[in-house]
């Protein structure tokens, strides 16, 4: 199995929750309640369990659970299939819940390429991270 | 997502030719020779990845005299952040459902 490695593009949400992790879990793990909040699917807390999300615009997501840790941490595939390559889609999702005084902070990180554009890159896209680091010191400097 | 990011990430994919656009967007404005002392390949080549770039919208050029003068179009990029943007926005309405659940929920 391949993984995004920490070049990819990743989108990360924290945020901190008034409830203990064990009830963020549940939510995070308990088809019927996902379903509540994210997408219908037939998930189950097993590592390489495969299973769909199901989004009410008719997308199917092609899943697999990678790790799982109660009430710490899970991560899945979140694969979208497509002829066309503009919207076919492969990254990991990963939720990491830490205990705090006051609840839970909730990590959410969705990380990937598209696999067009791995290929795309080839050998060369280690080298994109520090490409856009630079880029971005380039855009906030000052004229 | 369109076929406009295809053609963006493949003129970036070549390591010469984003090296080409790192230097302008380091070191403003060059002229062809400039870049070619810079980049270890033969004028030609520079100029042919100028091209390029140029098609792609990554860069713009201004004549004086002998000279053509490459400079980078930073705004060529607007369109790779749009994936992050749109999975962000995702994401945010999917957590704010998260928490209205747990409200909802017993425990």
């Amino acid at each position: 199995m391949t993984r995004p490695g920490p070049e990819t593009r990743s989108v990360v949400i924290e945020r901190d929750i008034p409830y203990p992790p064990e009830k963020l879990w549940r939510a995070l793990t308990q088809p019927h309640l996902i379903a509540e909040w994210l997408m219908e699917n037939d998930f189950a807390p097993t590592v390489g369990h495969r299973f769909n999300l199901r989004g009410a615009w008719g997308g199917v997501l092609d899943c697999e659970v990678l790790a799982i840790e109660p009430n710490r941490t899970l991560s899945y595939s979140w694969d979208f299939a497509s002829d066309d390559p503009a919207y076919a889609l492969k990254s990991v999702v990963t939720f990491t819940l830490t205990p705090t005084a006051g609840g839970t902070h909730l990590r959410m990180e969705q990380a990937g390429f598209r696999p067009d554009q791995k290929q795309a890159f080839g050998g060369a896209h280690a080298g994109w991270k520090g490409f856009f680091d630079k880029l971005q010191d380039v855009v906030a400097r000052p004229d | 997502m369109s076929t406009a990011h295809d053609a963006l990430f493949r003129t970036l994919a070549d390591p010469t030719r984003r090296a080409i656009f790192e230097r302008l967007c380091r070191d403003g404005e060059q002229t062809v020779g400039a870049l070619t002392a810079f980049a270890g390949v033969s004028q030609p080549a520079v100029s042919k990845h100028l091209g390029v770039l140029k098609q792609a919208g990554f860069v713009r050029d201004r004549q004086e005299g002998r000279n053509t003068h490459y400079s980078a179009r930073l705004d060529a990029l607007g369109p790779l952040s749009d994936w992050t943007r749109q999975m962000t926005g995702f994401w945010e309405t999917r957590l704010d459902r998260f928490e209205d659940l747990l409200k909802r929920m017993d425990q």
